[in-house]
């Protein structure tokens, strides 16, 4: 173990600030710059202007109507596209005759990009929600599906085989075995593919769409709005950090057992993160 | 042999038994009786098919040929009687160790968990997790989640072979207080001579398919490793199968030298049953 920092409360200390050095010289590099003219606003407005445009849009209200509309499109397209996904991973991981009729379907499925179906889409659903939320589902099927199946498939034969030895009932061997035994898989899933329904949505936001945030940058562009424009960019990326952390705080929950996500004891805790 | 009572632990005759997997021949005709409540060793060479057996004992796996009948009735699917422990303890991680060894019971089982679990001595990690255990404690677990049901067939596949010596020993040790009081039939399949000395009656050096060579062990418990007799027995069993490893360069062996403490038949002629 490489140890950078000395122990105790200023290396903690130390370990918490130094990763914003940069980040934060790198802001008031650019702060500088737009106030001294060296960058065109039209091109990249000041922190300072965007974060103004920001707290406009969130006192005029705008702001939390767009937000909930994306985040509505985003859950709804995510909560099916999973259900699915999680449904026919657990019934070809279990059944080798579903697989057999579904998976190489799957597969051929799966080297489509959702956005190459957007004109298709459009023309089947117009430009109402449907066609995002449908669009979102099928991005987020694949890898909650591949990732499912392959949980199941990865499961130690040698614990299938103590439930047998123990009286398991079939359904008991699911529930107690299977399942939990796929759920890191199954997570790792889940977590990609939030990462992927923010991006087919801001693509269809931008493309076909009256609300949410993708159109309020769409709209800001036809006005030249930068600021805004690079606030609804913002916006995304802490959306989608914000889903991410979302998806630890599951596997955190739903993994107590994983050495993975133990709390894990103080000598342990300094060690570095692997993600 | 005055610890086992009838009841309690399974009596297996296995008769012509024999496995096949595809064109290969593991097992070939079988003949073996194992009475109530005695405890076999089966020793020999990796890939000769001691787990096969075990696993056509726990109902696991299908003959090709023979029966396997226990307490008189031909075994038919999972045997009931019968907990078999693996090397690797199979364990489910996402359950704790109490929760792990009542798997599938039904009803007010937690007492009982709690009670074999002091059994094994982990009673005050009952509510941990398998990952927090280590190598020895988890195949305690995997004990006590054995034992949980009272079984009256106990099939052992090499339980302690990735344990570090003193850990094994002191699984030796558990594993026969164990069983000289709850006197269930006991198969432990090892590649350590020594532990089969010193936990069972009898040792079956099995090869080629078949029972090579049966030797009974009458050394009175417990067994010390320095004992000459103990020494004596080893050295005769190590032999018998290092001896056959190497056919081309082994003189034929020669039938049945006596000996003060161990009994050695050939088990080829069906013979194999002990008269204790
Ligand atoms: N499920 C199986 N399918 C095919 N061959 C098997 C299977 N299980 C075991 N075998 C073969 O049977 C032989 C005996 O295996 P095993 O009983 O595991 O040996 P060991 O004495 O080391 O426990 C080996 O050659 C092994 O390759
Ligand atoms: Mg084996």
């Amino acid at each position: 173990m490489v140890r950078g920092f000395s122990s105790g409360r200023r290396g903690r200390l130390k370990r918490t600030l130094v990763p914003w050095l940069v980040p934060a010289l790198l802001l008031a590099f650019w702060q500088v710059s737009s106030m001294l003219g060296w960058i065109p606003t039209r091109i990249l407005p000041a922190p300072t202007a965007i974060a103004l445009a920001g707290l406009q849009l969130a006192r005029s209200g705008e702001l939390w109507t767009h937000l909930s509309v994306s985040a509505a499109r985003a859950g709804g397209g995510f909560l099916i596209g999973a259900s699915l996904g999680l449904f026919f991973g657990v019934l070809n991981g279990l059944l080798r005759r579903a697989e057999l009729l579904l998976d190489s379907s799957f597969q051929m499925l799966r080297n489509i990009p959702p956005l190459a179906m957007i004109p298709l889409v459009i023309l089947w659903f117009g430009i109402g929600e449907e066609a995002r939320v449908f669009l979102v589902s099928l991005g987020v099927f694949f890898p909650v599906y591949l990732n499912t199946f392959n949980g199941i498939r990865s499961i130690d034969p040698g614990l299938l085989e103590m439930g047998r030895v123990y009286g398991l009932s079939n359904w008991k061997i699911i529930t107690d075995i299977v399942l939990p035994g796929a759920m890191p898989s199954i997570l790792v899933g889940v977590r990609f593919s939030l990462g992927i329904a923010w991006i087919i949505l801001i693509v269809g936001e931008q493309i076909a769409a009256n609300s949410g945030i993708g159109y309020l940058a769409m709209n800001a562009r036809e006005f030249m709005q930068t600021d805004i424009i690079v606030f609804s960019i913002l916006l995304y990326a802490l959306l989608g950090k914000f889903s991410d952390a979302l998806a630890r705080k599951l596997e955190f929950r739903l993994l107590p057992w994983h050495p993975n996500f133990q709390r894990l004891s103080k000598e342990f805790r300094a060690r570095p993160a692997l993600s | 042999m005055t610890h086992a009572t009838p009841e309690t632990g399974s009596h297996l005759h296995l008769d012509r038994l024999t496995k096949a997997y595809g064109a290969q021949t593991v097992l070939s005709g079988i003949e073996l009786t194992i009475p109530s409540g005695h405890f076999t060793a089966i020793v020999g060479r990796s890939g000769c098919g001691k787990s096969t057996l075990l696993r056509l004992l726990s109902g696991l796996e299908t003959s090709n040929g023979g029966d396997i009948r226990v307490g008189g009735t031909p075994l038919r699917g999972v045997n009931q009687q019968a907990r078999i422990m693996f090397q690797d303890g199979r364990l489910l991680p996402w359950k704790t160790v109490l929760d792990n060894v009542g798997l599938g019971l039904r009803g007010d089982w937690r007492p009982r968990g709690l009670e074999v679990l002091r059994h094994v001595g982990l009673q005050e990690r009952a509510h941990d997790w398998i990952a927090r255990l280590s190598g020895g404690q988890r195949q305690r677990v995997a004990l006590a989640k054995a034992l949980i049901t009272r079984p009256r067939l106990m099939l052992l596949d090499e339980p302690l072979g990735a344990l570090d010596a003193l850990t094994r020993i002191e699984m030796q040790s558990l594993i026969e207080s164990l069983w000289l009081e709850q006197g269930f039939t006991t198969i432990l399949v090892t590649h350590d001579v020594e532990e089969a000395v010193t936990l069972a009656d009898r040792i079956l050096v099995l090869e080629e398919g078949r029972i090579a060579r049966d030797f009974a062990n009458d050394l009175p418990r417990p067994r010390r490793r320095g004992d000459p007799g103990f020494a004596h027995l080893t050295a005769r069993v190590l032999e018998s199968i290092l001896l056959r490893n190497r056919p081309s360069e082994a003189p034929p062996q020669a039938s049945g030298v006596p000996d003060g403490h161990a009994r050695e038949a050939s088990a080829d002629s069906g013979m194999a049953a002990l008269s204790h």
